[in-house]
């Protein structure tokens, strides 16, 4: 077996534990206490705007634009209409301004 | 039998309904498939080795980071590291996730972590927050089309190589943060949100000025969840429950 074998099972045996970890340590509690409850609550906000908040950094008038579309069409669309407008807005606007 | 048939019908439908939820997903992953699967070819990974990472592994940031790494000819343990360190993150979603499928058998357990991405979680945690159960069946259906596509288009890539003519014009590289926008937005009503957001986004763009990706991830998510932890419980609606 290759070393890149190695690694990519590695890779894949971390990557797995990652995602079952957090439940096996937390199902040890029998009661969760509330401000772990309210942590927990806390994650899909809290770890999504990790994926977004940076790329404002490098972000150009072009992206602004796509992001601000998107919030506006989130406050009455679903998750698939914020999505379509958003890349609509991005791509069209990359043919002109580039 | 004719609750049967009906179990199965309502079963068969909770499948569908998770496939229409995942197509977004499928159209915003594509491009980085298919990136992953040219920069592996790019970096010294066979079209098999480009083709099980993404299957075994089932990360796009975490794989496109351990290729990059790997390409840099760095020490494999550090590779590996790596990898761990960027999909950390799934750990407070496994945490989180667990609390709604913990009813289901071990096995089917098995599977679903195994298939916990990002827009996995959060679409999965958006439902049970409106009261409708996360059966495994609805569950399959979510994520189900996201890994095949995952995977074939990774081999794709890897097989076509510089399939894509210009990722810049397509706004390829910026169609997950629109995605993930929209998830974060998603959650706007629950208590608690402006502040974790705000905590997250100044959280991780320091972090990732200072100490670097893929650190600003985990550092900012924990930015977030431990002001949640730190405000009174009557600010977070935890106690009000009966």
């Amino acid at each position: 077996m290759s070393t890149t074998f190695w690694i990519i099972l590695a890779g894949a045996v971390a990557t797995y534990l990652t995602r079952v970890g957090g439940h096996l340590v937390i199902s040890r509690f029998e009661t969760i206490h509330p401000r772990v409850e309210a942590g927990l609550n806390a994650v899909p906000a809290a770890v999504l705007t990790t994926l977004v908040a940076p790329e404002l950094l490098h972000a150009g008038p072009t992206e602004w634009a796509a992001l601000v579309v998107t919030a506006l069409v989130s406050l009455r669309g679903g998750l698939m209409a914020m999505f379509l407008a958003g890349a609509a807005v991005l791509i069209l606007a990359r043919q002109f301004v580039g | 039998m004719v609750a049967e048939a009906i179990s199965e019908g309502r079963a068969g439908g909770d499948f569908w309904a998770g496939v229409r939820l995942s197509m977004p997903v499928v159209v915003a992953s594509a491009p980085f498939a298919l990136l992953f699967g040219t920069i592996a070819v790019d970096n010294g990974f066979s079209v098999l080795e480009a083709f099980l990472m993404s299957a075994m592994i089932y990360g796009g940031a975490s794989q496109m980071v351990g290729i990059e790494l790997f390409g840099q000819h760095v020490a494999p343990w550090l590779v590996v590291l790596s990898i761990f360190a960027v999909n950390f993150r799934h750990v407070l979603y496994s945490a989180g996730i667990g609390r709604r499928i913990a009813h289901w058998p071990v096995l089917q357990q098995a599977v679903g972590y195994f298939i916990l991405t990002d827009p996995q979680y959060a679409i999965a945690e958006a439902r049970a927050e409106s009261g409708r159960p996360v059966g495994f069946v609805w569950y399959l259906g979510l994520g189900l089309p996201v890994y095949v596509f995952w995977v074939i288009e990774s081999g794709l890539g890897a097989v076509f190589g510089k399939l894509i003519p210009n990722t810049h014009a397509l706004g390829i590289d910026f169609l997950l943060p629109i995605y993930f926008l929209g998830l974060v937005l998603g959650f706007r009503k629950r208590p608690l949100w402006a502040p974790v957001v705000a905590a997250s986004a100044a959280a991780s763009i320091i972090a990732y000025r200072t100490v670097g990706s893929p650190w600003h991830v985990s550092i900012g998510a924990v930015a977030g969840v431990l002001l949640a932890v730190i405000l009174p419980p009557h600010h977070s609606g935890v106690g009000k429950r009966p």
